[in-house]
């Protein structure tokens, strides 16, 4: 009903949107459409190339499908995504929030605080935290398992990052769950509870249908971070031989390091292009629970 | 200050026609109630008087001056929104002194006047509270304060009584009127319930889909409301209506025989109103009278609402009627509802054609 | 059966929360004993208690300075998060413009989809022509334009709540549009705005990549990048500074958070964290 409660006026208000939007546009918009054009050419961070680029066309695209380091890196982010994420973040995130569930306190104080502080110290801080845990010769992680020597990040980076990112980031499945579970009405657990239902058939029957579309959202969420997390670089950078390179150090190592900006252009926006499906699926996915939530009240 | 609005149109972005060439004088001092049912158009037209909407055609004049193109803060006009919209980072002093900042008047001046404002309206001890410490007849009475301390030309009240709870309402209502009459100030206000109307007004304009039904004094509305809508919109127990057709000189309506109007002709189809305080029950049959059964008793205090139901020729008709305290008759029973002649209104082709 | 199967029940509960406590506790025990720790080594240890190890923040050449490139790059990337987020949110809220809800949607899939790793190639390049590289503002910038469209979605919805009758009323009164952002909007949006300036601020000041690309000077670089070097390059890490370092560096985060549950409650938005 009321179109301009302020007495704004168009013209103040496209004054107000556009800083914001010229801001997005050149550093949001512009290089996600650029990734196209310097996807197609050969242009390089020195070099002939580097002055004079020229278009080769799907060249750089057949290249990096046919590449079989481009092919093990998006092997192992397929890995990182569904071990550490999917398994790892999601599962224990539910794990957590189902057996705090009622729960207040001292306990839920401190299981909170130590899964969200996980979350919110700095990539650099938590990086060295894991090397540290993880190191060969004195790292604690040795000492308490009494295997000294033992070189996780070397033997065993794609299972040390994926144990470091379920740590890194279960806090937003905790607190997303969390969430979920409260809004499952008590009745209607004490309903199942009374026709003497298990724990994992009330689990299965009242809460799963319940919060199904929390656990989608959750899941598109952090596969979608997840698929782009740059922070295990930090502690493996890839290595060794490569062994832990998922997509986002793949791209950083032969476009930045290596120089080959067009090839990495092109990668890049194969990332964009599985960013794009994954956003899609989720902004649906908040677009239905909207018509149903209307439907529900009309 | 005089309001004139000629012509007023305003249909909305969705093509939602909410004023519809509406026309309507509102004199100098006067207590003007905007009534109707939700979504008739009356908060509309009180934004249109703030300025707030811009009329989609038509003028606003106020004290005879075409205030349509100017912005709300430059008509001289304060107005109480219905949530009191109170800023809530302020402070009593703070909200009512507020308008006078905007005119720059200095800090210790715009304070003392506040206080002052404050002083008659007893909010004197609440000066230093912020909104959520006050409770909504204290809230109330700042939003009319702030609206005070600017000495407006005009009042506008958007729903001024109906975010409090019902005992405090009534409070309120004497309080606005003492107020009203004090200040002497023209004040519009808008309200959906028309016992509010009735009580306040000076003048009612009852408004209907955009356009007014009527305008009058509470009196004439509630005595001669000029259509069926308003007829029945209008009493605190709705008025019984009943369709009836002319038949040599007098009014078939519902079983009963009753003296029509003159100027009808024969044939015609009518509708007559009659409101439940101005028939009475008789416990014999009458040939003045609508048949009918006891079905349902409400008590109402001091008197007591008796529906019957039967009238007519397919006998789906009701009929209420008010009896006084212990004049109850027993549900089940056969009655007849005496309508009082003089009180009751003939509608033809939905205006008023006279009192039956 | 019954009671024994409850009382298992509460058992095998315990158990996962304190073994839940053990993982995630377990790596942050070395930054909670080494920076006191007279002799820290790699491993958790139960320190002698110094505070001698702080002094190697003093001595490193970039250290201190980087704390003070982090609060210039995070500190101007919440100055304009907020400023210009908070203008296009309120007009966004208030005005109708055709095409306001096609636009919303489509700043929301791109700050999921553009992000930092999908759109480093071109970034990089962009800031090597508009010689951001090796510049504050460059950072700045890069990053804002990363942090906006969900701010602006935030705060619109922070908008949204806000009754219009304040705005109105004001406007009745007489008062400018400039004058109800200045007096009303402003101050009734504060929490939200907090909100904002924190989470900008702290994705700034822990994020990595982006300032890793765009700065190469060590004298410009912030703590993240300096810390990340410290260990990186050749040579025994020197663990005095590393634990001290990461302890003054995380505090902030820490405190930041803190700040906003105990004052406005931890509201939960989607892509709060990036």
């Amino acid at each position: 009903m009321n179109t301009d409660a302020a007495g704004l006026g168009r013209g103040r208000a496209v004054t107000f949107v556009l800083p914001a939007l010229v801001l997005i546009g050149v550093f949001l918009v512009f290089p996600a459409l650029w990734t196209v054009y310097l996807g197609l050419t050969d242009y390089r961070l020195t070099g002939l190339a580097a002055a004079d680029p020229q278009v080769v066309g799907a060249g750089n695209y057949t290249a990096a499908l046919g590449d079989e380091r481009f092919q093990r890196s998006l092997w192992l982010s397929v890995q990182y995504v569904l071990g550490s994420a999917i398994i790892g973040q999601a599962g224990l995130g539910f794990a957590i929030a189902w057996t705090m569930r009622g729960r207040r306190g001292p306990v839920r104080r401190i299981v909170e605080g130590l899964v969200l502080l996980s979350w919110i110290l700095p990539s650099s801080v938590v990086a060295f935290l894991w090397i540290a845990l993880l190191d060969r010769d004195g790292g604690t992680l040795n000492v308490l398992l009494g295997t000294p020597g033992a070189a996780w990040l070397l033997d065993h980076p794609m299972l040390s990052i994926i144990v470091f990112n379920t740590w890194r980031g279960t806090a937003f499945s905790m607190m997303l769950y969390a969430a979920a579970l409260e809004n499952v009405p008590p009745s209607h657990l004490e309903t199942a509870r009374l026709a003497g239902a298990s724990t994992f058939q009330q689990l299965r029957d009242v809460v799963l249908p319940r919060i199904k579309g929390h656990i989608l959202t959750n899941m598109l969420l952090i596969s979608l971070w997840t698929f782009n997390d740059f922070t295990p670089f930090l502690i493996t950078a890839g290595g060794p031989e490569g062994r832990s390179e998922i997509l986002p150090f793949y791209v950083y190592t032969t476009a930045l390091r290596g120089g080959q900006l067009g090839f990495g252009a092109a990668v890049s926006f194969l990332i964009l292009l599985i960013n794009l499906v994954f956003a899609l699926a989720y902004l649906r996915l908040l677009r239905n629970r909207d018509r149903d939530l209307r439907e529900a009240v009309a | 200050m005089t309001i004139s609005l000629r012509g007023l149109t305003k249909v909305f972005p969705g093509g939602v026609r909410a004023l519809d060439s509406l026309d309507l004088d509102i004199g100098e001092g006067e207590f003007f109630a905007l009534l109707g049912p939700s979504g008739c158009g009356k908060t509309t037209l009180l934004r249109t008087i703030a300025g707030l909407e811009t009329p989609t055609s038509g003028t606003v004049a106020i004290g005879g001056a075409d205030v349509t193109a100017l912005p709300p803060g430059r008509r001289d006009v304060a107005m109480v929104f219905q949530d009191y919209a109170l800023f809530p980072h302020m402070d009593v002093t703070a909200n009512i002194a507020y308008p006078l900042r905007i005119k720059k008047v200095p800090r210790a001046r715009r304070e003392a006047a506040a206080a002052e404002v404050a002083g008659r309206l007893s909010l004197s001890e609440l000066l230093g509270r912020r909104p959520a410490q006050l409770s909504g007849g204290q809230q109330q009475r700042v939003a009319l304060a702030r609206a005070i301390a600017c000495r407006p030309q005009v009042f506008l009240f958007d729903e001024p009584l109906s975010n409090l709870d019902a005992r405090l309402r009534l409070e309120a209502r004497t309080f606005l009127k003492r107020l009203q009459d004090d200040l002497g100030v023209t004040t519009v206000f808008v309200t959906h319930d028309q016992s509010e109307a009735l009580a306040l007004a000076h003048r009612i304009a009852v408004m209907d889909a955009g356009r007014i039904a009527q305008v009058g004094t509470p009196a004439e509305i509630f005595r001669r409301p000029a259509t069926t809508f308003v007829a029945s919109f209008i009493g605190s127990t709705p008025m019984n209506l009943l369709p009836g057709r002319v038949a040599g000189g007098t009014l078939r309506v519902a079983g009963a025989v009753l003296p029509a109007p003159s100027g009808l002709p024969d044939g015609e189809e009518i509708v007559y109103g009659v409101r439940p305080e101005y028939a009475e029950l008789s416990p014999i049959p009458r040939d003045d009278a609508f048949a009918g059964a006891v079905t349902v008793l409400e008590n109402l205090g001091t008197s007591t609402l008796v529906t019957l139901e039967g009238g007519g020729q397919d006998g789906d008709l009701l009929v209420q009627v008010v009896v006084p305290e212990g004049e109850e008759p027993p549900v089940g029973t056969s009655a007849w509802a005496v309508p009082h002649t003089g009180r009751a209104l003939v509608y033809h082709g939905d205006r008023l054609a006279g009192p039956g | 059966m019954n009671a024994v199967r409850h009382v298992l029940g509460r058992l095998a509960s315990a158990a996962f929360l304190a073994l839940v406590v053990g993982f995630f506790a377990l790596p942050m025990l070395w930054l909670a004993t080494a920076p006191f720790d007279a002799t820290p080594s790699i491993t958790v240890s139960v320190p002698e208690f110094t505070l001698a190890n702080f002094r190697a923040i003093l001595d490193n050449p970039y250290a201190l300075g980087s704390i003070g490139n982090s609060l210039i790059q995070a500190g101007g990337a919440a100055v304009i998060v907020v400023v210009l987020a908070a203008l296009a949110a309120y007009a966004l809220s208030r005005v109708r413009v055709p095409g306001r809800d096609a636009l919303l949607y489509v700043l929301l899939l791109l700050s999921s989809v553009v992000t930092g790793t999908a759109a480093m190639v071109p970034i990089f390049e962009l800031a090597t022509r508009l010689n951001l590289v090796d510049t504050h503002i460059g950072v700045i910038l890069v990053v804002s334009g990363g942090l906006l469209p969900a701010a602006i979605f935030i705060l619109k919805d922070f908008m949204d709540a806000t009754p219009t009758s304040y705005e109105e009323s004001a406007r009745v009164f007489g008062a400018s549009p400039l004058q109800i952002l200045r007096h009303i909007v402003v101050p009734v949006v504060r929490p939200g705005l907090a909100t904002i300036a924190v989470w900008a601020m702290a994705s700034v000041w822990g994020g990595f990549l982006m300032q890793y690309i765009l700065l190469r000077d060590p004298a410009k670089s912030p703590s993240a990048v300096i810390l990340y070097t410290l260990y990186t390059e050749g040579g025994q890490p020197n663990l005095d500074l590393i634990s001290t370092f990461s302890l003054l560096y995380s505090l902030p985060v820490v405190l930041m958070y803190l700040f906003v549950s105990g004052r406005y409650g931890f509201r939960f938005h989607g892509g709060i964290k990036q």
